[in-house]
């Protein structure tokens, strides 16, 4: 109960500082911070449709941050995620252009989802390896691979995919109706990637806090050198940890091709690998908070698609909420380990 | 290549380089007292926007560069008030202010965006400028090409030349001992995460108001963070090489351009990105050369051996970690 009240006052602490703060670069620019705020929750939660894109938004979201508390536990930073979800994307799209004239497209939607988290998985191990065969840091290593997954999703969108006649950023040409996600009847959600991403949340909940793998990567993130005298390979567990940070990002990134897009686009990462890292942050590297700060996050993402509409202010405004709320929840953190690391 | 286009490329490589140089020896400065600024990618942006929008304001470069530098000391001092002084990690505080002051340059700079400001011009120095082909292309320069290459020396001087230096790279190396000697490692961990951080914030500036001129969305130097913080390391955290290795990479940056003639076919963004892999082979390579094997290879032939040593550099001992007095 101490605990629960603890983590209450935290959170209540962190949104008001995070919302001083933007409220009061709101005033700078001139503009209402009642009026903003107003807008960004009638934006998100408004209505049912703009609930659905915040589902849509809070299911890549939360994959790609379940993925990196895995590679967080074994001690590596998986900057990569944006690629990863990328280069899902692309083995998504893949699958489907080469299984559209199949006799049974349905059967080619599982298959291309598998495609895009091997893919994914696939680019994850290339940084871990790279980190750890080549000595180049996860940070570099990662970053640079999204950087080669931007080029590569150009290059294919503007080359060998491009829709006949005219290549844009508008992305290759749709899929049929037929190789789409099924959603809700006017809702555009799908039951199945809803369903799957509670799945992932379950299912990480039990490896990472009751299976023995679990508690090795904990140990591995802990003290890599200590483990190997338990005859551990802790360069082992970082790498499955990294394949799986991959595997959910490639899944989110097949989901964003099969489930909501239907086409590959140059956005199609939407940056959620970089935004799931604060959500990570800013859940304190644990797995119970993060749904709920992806849902936060996906809603202001959402909410501040009409900000330049409705009171012609950039929408970048959620990534600095976004932002505020990291850097604050590190200030509480840090002040509270401060005190205690005093009276203890 | 003729002698006109090659001073051409000589100058469009000095004036490429000029605000990465000035960025990655503010981050050499930064990790050579042990703290990372992990934040340059978005720090530089902010700055970029904030210098040309004093400049714009107020007409006056000078203000534009102060500006800039003084919102690099600010999200410096974040790293160091997080990182320093309450003990988070400072990758951690690093990237999310990244990607906040990345937003933040976009949320705020909105207005200005796409609007005709100030540009520097370039500034003959006498004598130097009337020198036959080379000189009119090489001496004819932004102020800032002149600053960073003033700098790279200056900055070397001052970490190994000077009192002042020895004590930064004592506390870099170990806090402890320096602490036992009488220097407050937190405070002087501050002061140059400070200056970096300043000199990231001219970089920035460097951007918009010179070689990169002008606000907007993209501005164009998204990556270019990243960039710098990778040539610190590939310079082994000694000003000259770092230098190197932002010349380096301006130059193959630069003939990155001449080559998207060569395949017009190929969309441009494609060699945007180029830059990337060639920032982690170079890491790759900075490894590998420190291998055990490859170290042995090399008795045999010292003259190789010599050359390598000279490319390598060690990262300051207590780099990345808060050191907490009793």
């Amino acid at each position: 109960m101490r605990n629960f009240k603890r983590h209450l006052t935290d959170t209540l602490l962190i949104l008001a500082i995070a919302l001083l703060f933007t409220g009061l670069l709101l005033l700078v620019v001139g503009a209402s911070p009642l009026e903003a705020f107003g807008q960004l929750l009638s934006g998100s939660f408004g209505s049912w449709s703009r609930l659905a894109r915040v589902l849509n938004v809070w299911i890549p979201l939360t994959l790609c941050s379940l993925g990196l508390l895995y590679a967080f536990r074994s001690g590596l930073w998986n900057i990569g995620v944006e690629g990863q979800m990328v280069l899902g994307a692309i083995g998504c799209t893949a699958v489907l252009r080469w299984g559209m004239d199949t006799a049974a497209p349905q059967l080619m939607l599982p298959v291309a989802l598998l495609a895009g988290l091997l893919l994914g998985s696939l680019w994850a191990l290339l940084a871990g390896w790279l980190k750890i065969r080549g000595g180049v840091h996860e940070i570099f290593a990662g970053l640079g691979l999204n950087f080669v997954a931007m080029g590569l999703i150009l290059w294919l969108i503007f080359g060998p995919w491009k829709r006949p006649g005219i290549a844009s950023m508008s992305g290759t040409e749709l899929f049929p109706k037929a190789l789409w996600f099924p959603t809700l009847e006017g809702w555009r959600v799908s039951p199945f990637a809803l369903l799957l991403t509670l799945a992932a949340i379950a299912l990480t909940a039990w490896v990472l806090n009751h299976s023995r793998f679990g508690l090795n990567l904990k140990a591995v993130g802990h003290n890599p050198r200590a483990v190997t005298l338990y005859g551990l390979s802790a360069q082992r567990y970082m790498l499955i940890a990294i394949l799986i940070s991959g595997a959910l990002a490639g899944l989110a990134g097949g989901l964003q091709v099969s489930g909501i897009y239907h086409r590959l686009i140059p956005a199609i990462s939407s940056g959620y690998g970089y935004l799931g890292l604060l959500v990570v942050m800013l859940a304190n590297f644990k797995l119970l908070p993060i749904p709920f700060i992806a849902l936060f996050f996906a809603a202001l993402n959402v909410g501040s698609i009409q900000l330049p509409m409705m009171l012609k202010l950039d929408s970048s405004l959620s990534g600095v909420i976004q932002g505020a709320c990291v850097l604050s929840a590190l200030l509480v953190f840090g002040v509270r380990r401060l005190r205690e690391g005093r009276s203890g | 290549m003729n002698d006109l286009s090659l001073t051409i490329l000589l100058a469009s490589v000095l004036a490429t380089a000029a605000p990465l140089i000035i960025a990655a020896l503010g981050e050499t400065l930064t990790e050579k007292v042990g703290v990372i600024n992990l934040s340059l990618d978005g720090s530089l942006l902010l700055a970029a926007m904030v210098g040309f929008v004093a400049a714009y304001e107020s007409g006056s470069f000078l203000l534009g560069f102060a500006a800039a530098a003084a919102i690099g000391a600010m999200v410096a001092a974040l790293v160091g008030l997080f990182g320093i002084y309450l003990g988070q990690l400072q990758v951690a505080v690093g990237f999310a202010l990244t990607l906040m002051c990345k937003d933040l340059a976009y949320f705020l700079g909105n207005p200005y965006a796409r609007l005709q400001g100030p540009q520097l011009l370039s500034v003959k120095i006498p004598l130097l400028a009337d020198i036959p082909l080379f000189g009119p292309m090489l001496f004819q320069q932004p102020l800032v090409v002149y600053l960073s290459l003033l700098l790279i020396p200056a900055i070397w001087w001052y970490l190994y030349r000077t009192g002042r230096g020895l004590e930064l790279r004592a506390v870099g190396e170990n806090p402890e001992a320096a602490y036992t000697r009488g220097i407050d490692p937190r405070r002087k961990q501050l002061l140059y995460t400070l200056a970096g951080g300043a000199l990231v914030g001219i970089a920035g500036a460097a951007y918009s108001l010179g070689i990169k001129p002008g606000w907007g969305r993209p501005q164009g130097i998204e990556g270019i963070g990243w960039i710098a913080l990778a040539i610190v390391i590939f310079g082994g955290w000694h000003p000259f090489k770092v230098a190197l290795g932002a010349l380096l990479f301006a130059f193959l940056q630069v003939i990155g351009i001449s080559l998207q003639g060569i395949w017009p076919s190929v969309p441009a963004q494609v060699f945007q990105v180029a830059p990337f892999p060639l920032m982690i082979l170079a890491l790759l390579l900075v490894n590998l050369l420190q291998r055990e094997s490859l170290q042995q290879g090399l008795r045999k032939r010292p003259g190789l051996a010599l050359l390598l040593r000279r490319l390598q550099g060690a990262p300051p001992r207590a780099l990345g970690q808060s050191f907490k007095p009793d």
